[in-house]
């Protein structure tokens, strides 16, 4: 496999998926000429043009919506939201009626919508840049919610979602994108089913779950545990829905202790679910209580001093599988 | 209608160009991290529109792209600079960074990072000062690209629906990122959408401060009369990049030659020395006064602490 940034691996996913199916096109602000705000798009337009790499006004509600229309009219459009604190602006789109299409209206309607947006914070950008807000959208029955922490995944989830025949969030973290690892040169020709987790590393003390940039901090935690003697598994969900409950209990099961990463915020975080779950379905492998590392209830700041102290961290997560093991 | 003091507008626009070009510099050399929009071109239109304010009394929303609509309110250079700086001492604390921070004494309501953001609240402090009956103005800055979000839409016609004391004033700088206005909307320009919501639609020129000021001035004496909203389209154009490191593909250096030469600033000191009402030692004092302003938020920002972690979890609540 040959190493690509996160960023070059989702724009070889694109341009895979642009070349395979006709039906494919891209939607979104400034994704042409200039190529995304975080250069995904790059070069997509020369080669595609401008009718299937598409520049719209900064409508976010408008366009969304106009892309679950051409979904349900049998065009598969890919939108990019610039960053994910803009999808506020399309949640009734996505939620009132991609989701409910298909349970609502049933065969032949189907909504195959990808929705890819840079979520997640660590450059500063402030309040209303910075958030991770998955959590919101996998608890709307009928989207599915991807969030991958490699270029590999990147790349392969973006295929396993545009194939898909159902709406799917596809959250991509800003510091993927210049994350550089082995990435496969070409897709799979079958469709890569969503929602199966990866075991990252096998370990027998405690289990780390994450997804997204956050997997990439508990595999560097796991690292740090080992030289202390304490052997992590990390779990990346990859798909937050649907759900791998089944990886998550097998690895529980094994070690007894979990401790969820989540980077948005606590309350109603996806960590919470995670950990209900395991404690209705594998309660008695339990060795001590649940732990979670999650940014506190707070609004991402700007400033470099706040911004890292709400931010999980490599640190904290250290802390809290230490903690856990040796209660 | 009071007349425009041209020597202040003088140097609030210095005052803006220079806090802008010390921005996009920080930037460059990695001293301020994050990101920040420069309006560099667009003085004229800040200064022109902040000055016909009642000061106290009106108030004004902003946008992404604040720094200029905020000095030219009168706001402390040195508490903006320490905001970007992620300083304890900023307008936000470090919170808000260069998007989000206001000083409420001003009337400066705030800049915005969701492009349109400001255009209801505008609207809603407009319905609030005419419920009270407290005969104040709403300014609102904006866009030409904002305004393609459904709020434009919806927020003028509750406005002109209910003659609220609000005053559109958009800044149509030719792109909206990298998408030009032509590509945006059929429309030969914004303000001609004000007559969709049948309120008074106008285009200034937005690198003449002195346009843009008697537009102004003429709207918010008519909201205050209780005649309702108008949409002022200023036409002008961002000299620098939309952000940090932005390597401008989507336009020509000869495009930007041409409104360079239209520079508002160069414009409107070539004027007043024309009309001899600026001497070269008044001119040189005043630029050395914007330079000593700039230099001095930044030293104010650079020893300015950081704000202290353990605050955190403060303030989420009233
Ligand atoms: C809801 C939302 N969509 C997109 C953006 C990203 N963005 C920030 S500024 C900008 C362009 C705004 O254009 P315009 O309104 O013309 O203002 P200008 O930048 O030209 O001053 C875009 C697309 C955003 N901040 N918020
Ligand atoms: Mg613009």
């Amino acid at each position: 496999m040959r190493i690509l940034s996160g960023c070059e691996a989702l724009r070889e996913g694109l341009r895979d998926a642009l070349r395979r199916d006709k039906t494919v096109f891209l939607l979104g602000e400034d994704i042409g000429a200039y190529g995304g705000a975080f250069g995904v798009t790059r070069g997509l337009l020369a080669e595609f043009g401008p009718d299937r790499v598409r520049d719209t006004p900064i409508s976010e509600a408008g366009f969304t919506g106009m892309a679950i229309g051409a979904a349900l009219a049998g065009s598969r459009p890919v939108v990019e939201i610039m960053f994910m604190d803009f999808i506020l602006l399309a949640f009734d789109q996505l939620a009132n009626m991609a989701a409910k299409a298909r349970y609502v209206f049933g065969a032949p309607w189907t909504c195959p919508l990808v929705i890819r947006t840079p979520a997640g914070g660590g450059r500063g950008y402030g309040p209303t840049h910075s958030q991770s807000l998955e959590a919101l959208f996998a608890r709307v029955p009928g989207l599915k919610v991807v969030a991958p922490s490699t270029p590999a995944d990147a790349k392969t989830l973006l295929d396993a979602a545009i194939r898909d025949p159902n709406p799917v969030l596809f959250v991509e973290h800003k510091l993927l994108y210049s994350l550089r690892g082995p990435a496969p040169a070409r897709t799979p020709s079958r469709r890569e089913p969503l929602g199966k987790a990866r075991v990252v590393r096998r370990g027998r003390d405690v289990t780390l779950v994450a997804w997204s940039w956050m997997t990439e901090l508990a595999r560097r935690a796991a690292r740090e545990l080992a030289a202390t003697g304490i052997e992590a598994e990390v779990i990346d969900v990859r798909t937050l829905a649907p759900l791998d409950e089944e990886t998550i209990q097998a690895s529980v099961r094994k070690t007894g202790r979990l401790t969820i990463v989540e980077e948005g915020c606590r309350t109603g975080g996806f960590a919470a679910e995670i950990g209900f779950r395991v404690f209705e379905h594998a309660f008695d492998s339990l060795d001590g209580p649940l732990r979670r590392v999650t940014c506190p209830d707070v609004p991402i700041s700007a400033a470099p001093a706040l911004e890292h102290a709400a931010l999980p961290s490599v640190r904290a997560i250290v802390q809290a599988a230490a903690a856990l093991v040796r209660e | 209608m009071s007349e425009l003091d041209e020597l202040a507008a003088y140097r609030l626009m210095l005052t803006i160009r220079y806090f802008e070009e010390k921005v996009e510099a920080l930037f460059a050399q990695g001293l301020v991290h994050g990101t920040a929009h420069a309006a560099i071109g667009q003085e004229a239109v800040a200064v022109g529109a902040c000055l016909a304010m009642r000061p106290g009394r009106d108030c004004v929303t902003s946008t992404h792209r604040g720094h200029g609509h905020a000095l030219a309110c009168g706001a402390d250079a040195n508490r903006i600079m320490a905001e970007l700086f992620g300083k304890a001492a900023g307008y936000s604390g470090g919170r808000g960074g260069s998007q989000l921070m206001t000083d409420p004494a001003l009337g400066y309501w705030g800049s915005n990072g969701i492009t349109g953001g400001g255009i209801p609240v505008a609207t809603g402090a407009a319905l609030s000062f005419k419920m009270r009956r407290q005969r104040r103005v709403a300014l609102c800055f904006f866009g030409d690209g904002a305004s393609n979000q459904g709020v434009f839409h919806e927020s003028l016609n509750m406005a002109a629906l209910w003659k609220l004391p609000a005053v559109y004033i958009c800044e149509n700088n030719r792109y909206a990122m990298s998408m030009p206005v032509e590509k945006a909307m059929t429309v030969s320009g914004v303000a001609a959408r004000a007559a969709a919501y049948g309120m008074p639609g106008e285009t200034a020129d937005g690198n003449d401060a002195a346009a843009v000021y008697r537009a102004v001035s003429a709207a918010i004496a008519r909201a205050r009369r209780g005649d309702g909203p108008a949409l002022i389209e200023c036409m002008t154009y961002r000299l620098s990049g939309h952000s940090r490191g932005d390597p401008r593909v989507y336009r020509t250096r000869e495009e930007e030659a041409e409104w360079r030469r239209r520079d508002p600033i160069r414009r409107w000191r070539a004027r007043l020395r024309r009309e001899n009402r600026l001497s070269a030692d008044e001119d040189r004092r005043l630029r050395g006064e914007a330079r000593a302003c700039v230099r001095a938020a930044v030293a104010f920002a650079r020893r300015s602490p950081e704000p202290d972690p353990a605050t955190l979890e403060e303030g989420v609540f009233a």
